[in-house]
């Protein structure tokens, strides 16, 4: 029974969850109040993952990574690697995917938020970073915590993108749902119960625990 | 002292109006603006707190600029030594009592902490978060902790608007005291009349943006054509015809009353009018609300009243 796809798994979901909750922050609160079409067409470009069918994605993610792509190149040169087919794209790619699972919590969070709370603090005589980390941060703790959970269980699942841009690569980018369908079609059906239903169970927990947590917030 | 010229454009209920008024208050009074919602009250307050700009004009406080359009001169909100209270409270939900105001103190000081909770009689709910207190105990914080921070003037939103009237008087004598202890110049906002009567030095009428009358509260309220020995302003809720007579139900806060009009003033007034309920031919009679009656006091009330038909 090989282990390394649970550990590659773990720290992919990891790596993404972090960079996604530093750039999730800083977007949900430029995205919650602007009307204009250019913060529109940025939530709709951060929600399509939620449409597109994973290989569209992979695709063109695929095509941008690629050594030749305008974005695998500028990489290649800076690290000397290739984007694709290397655990770096994956988190790359699993970044983009997991996208509207924390950024749509987030958003929805800072406008739960009262504008007076904020006015309030700026009537103190706050600044606005004080305001950020003392008041608004705080009053979403809900929001940040499910979009952390559910980017970090979305990057655990992901199944087409993970196959396209990384290419099922043993010990590099040969995660728990590749290694579930690399077991099926070798008919070793033991290995891929073992992965499956730790994956099932995994994921079950994860969102029980979000709707816990969110009931007793909202309780509160 | 504030002394200000503002100007804007602004949009109303029944379409776009110019907000533009011209005032002054010295330290040491307490300045109401008066005026049906969305007159623009809330907007003077908010562009004083630097939560909105005006078009034109200027903001002077205690001699500082805080905003002139023609120099250009745009003092940001935070260093502006107001003390804003919003109709809301606006206390924030993930601190205690306690923290809510420390985070407002500009040096935090535990013994200067529990001195101010103290003054407004809510030491005790220091460890408290705000959604275990009551309306009229968060709006005691969220006074606390606006003028925590010692400001220059004080700035009240329709602060008892949503508070019963019981809490609402204790909290208009609350919010006198600590006036007079800060000495600074108070600006309340209320569309309340008995509040405006009850707290005002000056009373600022205004409407679609404008100042319409201003004064002192007896002034710019019994400015009338006669002097009524009882008069109480109310609503009208329904005229109905009653024989050769109308009747007319009027609201006065919590009471109503019923008023005989011949037909000529009937058709003056209309529901939803506010009027001014006036005698000068009787002395009203004033019996205690709320201690029931002696048998034996009421016995006289009702021969006096004989005696009187008689």
């Amino acid at each position: 029974m090989n282990l390394t796809p649970f550990f590659l798994t773990f720290k992919l979901a990891l790596c993404a969850t972090v960079i996604l909750t530093a750039i999730g922050i800083p977007a949900a609160l430029w995205l919650a109040n602007r009307r204009s079409l250019l913060a529109s067409g940025l939530e709709a470009s951060v929600a399509l993952p939620l449409v597109l069918p994973p290989s569209v994605l992979g695709f063109y993610l695929l095509l941008m990574f690629r050594a030749d792509g305008p974005f695998g190149a500028v990489w290649e040169r800076f690290f000397g690697h290739p984007l694709v087919f290397n655990f770096e794209g994956l988190v790359l790619a699993s970044v983009v995917f997991g996208l509207p699972f924390m950024v749509q919590p987030l958003v929805a969070g800072v406008r739960s938020i009262p504008k007076e709370l904020i006015e309030a603090s700026t009537t103190l005589g706050k600044p606005w970073w004080t305001t950020l980390v003392r008041v608004v941060l705080p009053n979403m703790k809900a929001s940040i915590l499910t979009g952390c959970v559910l980017a970090f269980a979305h990057a655990v699942g992901e199944f087409g993108v993970v196959l396209m841009v990384g290419g099922n690569i043993e010990g590099e980018t040969r995660v728990v749902s590749l290694a579930i369908y690399d077991a099926v079609e070798a008919l070793d059906y033991r290995s891929a119960h073992v992965y499956a239903s730790v994956l099932f169970a995994f994921s079950f927990l994860t969102l029980l625990a979000v709707y816990r947590v969110n009931r007793r917030f909202f309780s509160a | 002292m504030i002394e200000a010229h503002l100007e804007k454009d602004l949009f109303g209920a029944s379409g776009p109006f110019r907000l533009s008024v011209n005032f002054r208050v010295d330290d040491g009074q307490c300045v109401t603006f008066y005026g049906p919602s969305g007159a623009g009250k809330t907007t003077i307050l908010r562009m004083l707190a630097g939560l909105e700009t005006p078009q034109e004009g200027f903001i002077s406080v205690n001699g500082e600029l805080w905003f002139d359009a023609r120099k250009r001169v745009l003092l940001p909100s935070r260093k502006r030594r107001v003390g804003f209270v919003f109709q809301s409270y606006a206390l924030f939900p993930n601190m205690t009592v306690g923290e809510n105001v420390a985070y407002a103190m500009q040096k935090t000081s535990a013994v200067k902490l529990e001195d101010l909770l103290d003054l407004a009689g809510i030491l005790e709910l220091k460890d408290r978060y705000p959604s275990t207190l009551s309306g009229g105990q968060q709006q005691r914080v969220a006074l606390i902790r606006a003028i925590s921070r010692e400001p220059m003037i004080l700035l009240l939103d329709e602060p008892l608007s949503a508070l019963d009237v019981s809490t609402r008087l204790e909290l208009q004598d609350e919010i006198l005291r600590i006036h007079r202890l800060l000495g600074a110049a108070t600006i309340l906002v209320s569309h309340d009349k008995q509040e405006v009567f009850r707290m005002a030095d000056m009373v600022l009428s205004i409407k679609e943006g404008r100042i319409h009358a201003e004064g002192s509260p007896r002034e710019v309220f019994f400015k009338r054509r006669f002097s009524p020995k009882f008069a109480v302003t109310g609503r009208v809720l329904a005229i109905e015809r009653a024989d050769i007579v109308f009747r007319a139900f009027v609201s006065t806060g919590t009471e109503m009353l019923q008023v005989i009009l011949g037909e000529r003033d009937a058709k003056r007034f209309k529901p939803g009018d506010e009027v001014l309920v006036a005698s000068k031919a009787f002395n009203p009679m004033l019996l205690p609300l709320f201690e029931p009656f002696e048998t034996k006091e009421l016995r006289q009330v009702c021969q006096a009243g004989v005696g009187y038909i008689d």
